[in-house]
């Protein structure tokens, strides 16, 4: 790993980022926003999230021991404790320390 | 916002753990502020992958963020100066907190979202470079913190099944790409699975605007 290979790489990934994001502004400027656009910014925020869950979980695997568990246990976890706490902090650190806990001594 | 600095810790160990200083800790923080792309980053550098490898996994882990801008064109006119810096700063947390969060009438909002992204990045760069310190630092086992992630979206997803009666449009997003995970394996689900959702939507676009005529 040379210096210079990781700041071209660094480089690269805050660019591509930085075109994804400034791409719609670009194109919509200074433009009515079509009404399917607003639709799909209302909805849309749903359905990216839970995109977003199941792409955290992307490389577990359901058919091979421990069958996903330990992730299953610790969004439980996380989850009920943010749906009654609603303290987003608190479900983070209480779910990471579950699923570390979970991992390193049960599974 | 604060799960910025728990999620910055973790990213901070394991990017130190994995032989990262901490310099180029504070650097991808900075410059990159893109939380679930620099966890991949740390295994495309230390992996040596091709530059061409990492601008294509950018663009498919972060192509999510073309709708979040889509989603702020609106919300974002007219901000004049703030608005290079809004663009760049609009990640998953602040994207969701902006989405959430209407500013109060009267209140200048365009500032209102400076501070949430600014703020935002912050707690960002303060969570990565203590992170990248205690990595070098740390002797007990660091498996599973990155589970930081995936804690934080739970958590926005709970917030937003609470904030609506409408399950759909968040069923969609599980569903979709639950199946397309299942059908194109995991590396590579996610253009698939924004196709699915979009296309999705737009079949339940008359039904959703009817219900939302009925119920004003």
């Amino acid at each position: 790993m040379s210096n210079t290979f990781i700041a071209i790489s660094i480089a690269v990934m805050a660019l591509v980022t930085l075109l994804l994001r400034a791409f719609p502004f670009l194109v919509l400027g200074n433009k009515t926003t079509p009404g399917f656009i607003v639709y799909l910014s209302k909805y849309l925020p749903y359905s990216i999230m839970g995109m977003l869950v199941i792409y955290c979980v992307k490389n577990v695997s359901l058919i091979v021991s421990p069958h996903g568990l330990p992730e299953l246990i610790a969004i439980v976890i996380t989850g009920t404790l943010q749906a009654f706490k609603r303290n987003t902090l608190l479900s983070i650190i209480v779910g990471t320390i579950a699923y570390m806990l979970l991992i390193q001594l049960c599974f | 916002m604060a799960g910025y600095i728990v999620l910055g810790i973790g990213f901070g160990i394991l990017a130190k753990v994995n032989g990262l200083s901490v310099l180029w800790v504070f650097l991808m923080s900075l410059f990159i502020y893109a939380g679930s792309m620099q966890f991949v980053g740390i295994s495309l550098i230390t992996g040596g992958a091709s530059l061409i490898t990492t601008a294509i996994t950018t663009l498919l882990v972060n192509a999510r963020h073309l709708f979040y801008s889509i989603s702020m064109v609106d919300k974002y006119r007219g901000s004049g100066l703030k608005k290079p810096y809004l663009i760049f700063g609009l990640t998953d947390e602040t994207y969701s907190l902006v989405c959430n969060d209407d500013a109060e009438e009267g209140f200048d909002k365009h500032k209102f979202y400076f501070l949430i992204t600014i703020l935002n990045q912050s707690y960002w760069v303060m969570g990565s470079l203590i992170g990248a310190i205690l990595g070098g630092i740390i002797t007990f086992n660091t498996a599973g913190i990155d589970f930081a992630m995936t804690a934080l979206f739970v958590t926005v997803f709970v917030e937003q099944w609470k904030s609506t009666k409408e399950h759909r449009p968040a069923l969609i997003g599980l569903g979709a790409t639950g199946l397309c995970l299942i059908i194109f394996g995991s590396e590579n689900f996610l253009i698939p699975s924004m196709a699915l959702i979009a296309i999705l939507l737009t079949i339940l676009r008359p039904a959703l605007t009817k219900k939302e005529a009925e119920n004003e």
